[in-house]
């Protein structure tokens, strides 16, 4: 849980464009599963058929605009949160992406300038905490739109279900 | 206020919301499918309760792989029918008696005017079409629905679309919303309402309504929301005759003075068939526009438009006729009332007779999941929502979204085509 592990992330970035969709991230015919590692292993599978096999652990992915837009399958951050990939940099994310990310607790930052500096193969490190993002290959920073506090506390207390667990057995 | 922020201030006991605040809202109806389900049911265990807050508020809808297409998809919709008897939830839909989720849903008479829904997938802003604030969310928010009844939420911004005159024949709604998020893009109206309003509302058939509402998502939208009228309590009368909610409804309006961000004009009269291009549905045009698109399958049903009048307008145009040699011509009633209604009514015997497939109701070749997907290379002209890459099966096939007028002309053509040339 994001709440819990070193919130400093640095690897290899993984670049793709605006729109990236959760059937791309996630291809419905792989939805008959719940299997966090089986679903990785078809992770981006069809904008990039060597993804899942490239991602070895703590790798980013960047992207553009608009990113895990259309349907609202958890299984598309599961997979990508299985995968390896420590943090999402996006340029901004579909709301039903973003809310799933947050509630299952994988880490995302939205910053445009920050994509527009990072190309494919850079090495990026991220700062959860203070919302930093600095491309080691460049030697550039850049400031992610820091998360509202309310969902600061969803992620720092491990998800949604660890929060909701909580204020359910305060309540008994 | 608008009328999406004056149902979350209710449902969040306050007096007012503005957009950007967060709130903790009570949910009026939840709904998951075979898909999104199984995982806000491992989620529910996690949250350490064992009762679900109310068993009438919760839908559980087996319509994405079914009737199963294989050994792991039975075993989810097993897992889901299990906890479904385990928490004697009222709405569990068996094959058989259920349907697509967002045609089924309105129709039973488990959404109403004023209502707050959460579903575990995308088009649950299809409820939009009934006056209720309705919006996709995950497994995991879902799963605590399940547990508190509530949900949080960001009070979205509004746009508003006005809408003037009158379709023209062969026109419906699935024009007008792939028009605007051709206009407005699949971003569009990201984390935003979409209000619909105007003189030309009540020109709009319920069925239209829906499959306009259905698409918000497409543009990037938490919710899409009509005004209520006559139309609207004609069909919630009928839905709730089954009785299977009984608190009485409450219809809001936005004030004359509420803020949007945008406000935006469509004169339906205006308006041409229009046909998306892969790989996104903002990728519109007018269908003289379209040039010479020939089609392996053609799908007509969904969520999107699959009900009686989509099924109505394609035995129309296919009646009397024939397939287009080679062109698989895929028909899905989105509930089996629909089904039945048109099998009343002649349309399924007239698309038969035409060389359709007519299949039961599943969400099924719209997401790639099975009957119908497309090899590589092949090309689909299909009433669904999405046209991404790999949407309907292999990542190098290719999808054209378009209405049922336009795929049932399509299917006779052997290529996408106005119905004007088909009809005359």
């Amino acid at each position: 849980m994001p709440g819990k592990e070193a919130l400093v992330f640095k690897g290899r970035a993984f670049k793709f464009g605006d729109n990236i969709d959760t059937d791309v991230i996630i291809p419905a015919r792989y939805l008959n599963t719940l299997d966090p590692d089986e679903l990785a292993s078809h992770c981006m599978e069809d904008a990039d058929s060597g993804f899942a096999k490239k991602v070895k652990g703590g790798e980013l992915l960047v992207a553009g605009e608009n990113f895990g837009c259309g349907s609202s399958r958890e299984h598309a951050p599961i997979a990508i949160k299985a995968s390896g990939i420590s943090c999402v940099i996006a340029s901004s994310f579909a709301r039903i992406f973003y809310r799933n990310a947050i509630n299952i607790g994988l880490p995302i930052m939205e910053s445009k300038e920050a994509v527009a500096g990072i190309k494919d193969g850079d090495i990026v490190e991220v700062s959860l905490n203070s919302g930093k993002i600095t491309n080691k290959t460049t030697g550039k920073s850049y400031e992610a739109e820091p998360l509202p506090l309310f969902m600061q506390n969803i992620v720092n207390a491990g998800g949604l279900v660890q929060s909701v667990r909580k204020e359910l057995s305060k309540g008994e | 206020m608008t009328v999406t922020e004056k149902i979350l201030a209710v449902h969040a006991g306050l007096e007012e919301v503005k957009p950007g605040q967060l709130v903790q809202a009570h949910c009026d109806m939840m709904l998951a499918n075979d898909i999104t389900a199984p995982i806000a049911i491992q989620e529910f265990y996690k949250l350490g309760v064992d009762r679900v807050y109310d068993s009438g508020r919760i839908a559980l809808v087996p319509d994405h792989f079914t009737p199963n297409k294989d050994i792991k998809s039975a075993q989810q919709a097993q897992y889901m029918r299990q906890f479904a008897r385990k928490m004697d939830l009222l709405n569990y839909f068996e094959v058989g008696e259920m349907g697509i989720e967002h045609a089924l849903l309105p129709e039973k008479g488990l959404v109403l005017p004023g209502d707050l829904v959460i579903g575990a997938d995308s088009h649950t802003c299809t409820y939009g079409a009934l006056g209720a604030f309705s919006t996709g969310v995950g497994s995991t928010d879902l799963a605590c629905g399940m547990a508190t009844g509530r949900a949080w939420f960001k009070v979205p911004e509004s746009l508003k679309f006005t809408i003037k005159g009158k379709l023209r024949k062969w026109v419906s709604g699935k024009d007008l919303i792939l028009r605007i998020i051709g206009d407005i893009g699949v971003d569009g109206a990201r984390y935003m309402a979409m209000e619909f309003t105007g003189e030309g509302i009540k020109n709009l058939s319920m069925d239209n309504r829906f499959t306009i509402a259905n698409m918000a998502i497409e543009a990037g939208a938490k919710n899409g929301i009509f005004p209520v009228d006559d139309l609207t309590l004609s069909y919630v009368k009928k839905s709730m005759q089954e009785g299977r909610r009984k608190d009485p409804y409450i219809i809001y309006s936005s004030d004359p003075v509420a803020n949007y961000k945008e406000v935006y004009e469509y004169i339906l009269d205006n308006l041409q068939p229009q046909v998306a291009f892969p790989h996104l549905p903002e990728n519109t045009k007018n269908i003289s526009e379209v040039g010479e698109i020939r089609v392996d399958q053609v799908v007509i049903g969904s969520c999107t438009n699959g009900r009686l009048e989509d099924l109505e307008i394609a035995a129309k145009i296919l009646g009397g006729k024939k397939v287009h040699k080679g062109v698989r011509t895929l028909v899905f009633p989105a509930t089996q009332n629909i089904y039945l209604e048109a099998l009343k009514k002649g349309y399924i015997e007239a698309l038969v007779e035409a060389g359709a497939a007519v299949s039961t109701p599943t969400c099924g070749p719209c997401l790639g999941g099975h009957m119908g997907i497309l090899a590589q290379g092949e090309r689909a002209v299909s009433t669904t929502n999405r046209n991404f890459v790999g949407r309907m099966g292999h990542k190098e096939s290719e999808v054209y979204l378009a209405s049922p007028a336009v795929a049932a002309a399509s299917a006779i053509a052997g290529k996408i085509i106005s119905p004007e040339k088909v009809m005359g």
